[in-house]
């Protein structure tokens, strides 16, 4: 009975983890799972989060074996001034 | 429908060729192709940037990126896609990103093309980290088309 949490790029950092696992009886939604994981911190505003690799708000329900992700806004592709825009 | 994530270098140009080759059913058939490659510059806000890393989730942005490349096909009537993107330590001049799109016409094949780099980029989830001599920070936005 347990719930994955992963972290990604600058939440990772401020963190100070990249990975979790939660007693699943113990969190409801993936905002339980943030604050279980994070020793209660508050979740920066821009925080994107996944549940099973699907985009998920923060009172989504999370359940036994599910893999819940926290990320801030991604940038990835020719973005972010980096190439050819 | 090809989507490949890559830690080393790639020559977009050959992934090109091979991929197209390894699809016998496209000849004759394509009369456009369409491709973006996106390619690291060696500047960023005026500062000079020695090497990004780029992070990503390896499951979630491979099943966002076949996703998307299945959402370009629903929408256009295109024969093939391919998306083969960058992860790791990425230096000025190496290409990050090659998107292509095969199609019989260019008025469908642009538009998907067009269509993979947005989603991609607002979607996938990747996270770009610049070097700047000793200092490293995180990109926190992408720029508007």
């Amino acid at each position: 009975m347990s719930i994955t949490v992963k972290f990604f790029a600058s939440l990772r950092e401020t963190v100070g983890r990249d990975e979790a696992t939660l007693d699943a009886a113990e969190v409801r939604t993936a905002q339980q799972a943030w604050a279980a994981a994070t020793d209660g911190r508050e979740m920066p505003a821009n925080t994107l989060i996944a549940i099973n690799m699907e985009y998920a708000s923060a009172d989504a329900s999370v359940s036994d074996g599910d893999e819940v992700a926290f990320f801030p806004p991604v940038t990835g592709g020719d973005g972010a001034d980096h190439d050819g825009r | 429908m090809g989507v490949e994530l890559r830690g080393e270098g790639f020559d977009p140009w050959a992934e090109l060729q091979r991929h197209q080759a390894g699809r016998p059913q496209l000849a004759g058939k394509h009369g456009a192709t369409s491709i973006f490659i996106g390619t690291m510059r060696d500047f960023n806000d005026g500062a000079e940037v020695q090497a990004m890393v780029l992070e990503h989730y390896p499951a979630m942005t491979r099943k966002h990126l076949q996703v998307i490349s299945s959402e370009a096909r629903a929408r256009w009537d295109i024969l093939d896609t391919l998306i083969v993107h960058r992860f790791g330590e990425i230096r000025p001049n190496d290409p990050i990103v090659l998107l292509a799109v095969w199609a019989a016409h260019r008025s469908e094949s642009f538009p998907a093309c067009r269509y993979l780099i947005e989603e991609l980029k607002a979607r996938a989830p990747f996270w770009k980290k610049e070097i700047r001599g000793t200092d490293a920070r995180w990109v926190e936005h992408n720029t508007p088309g």
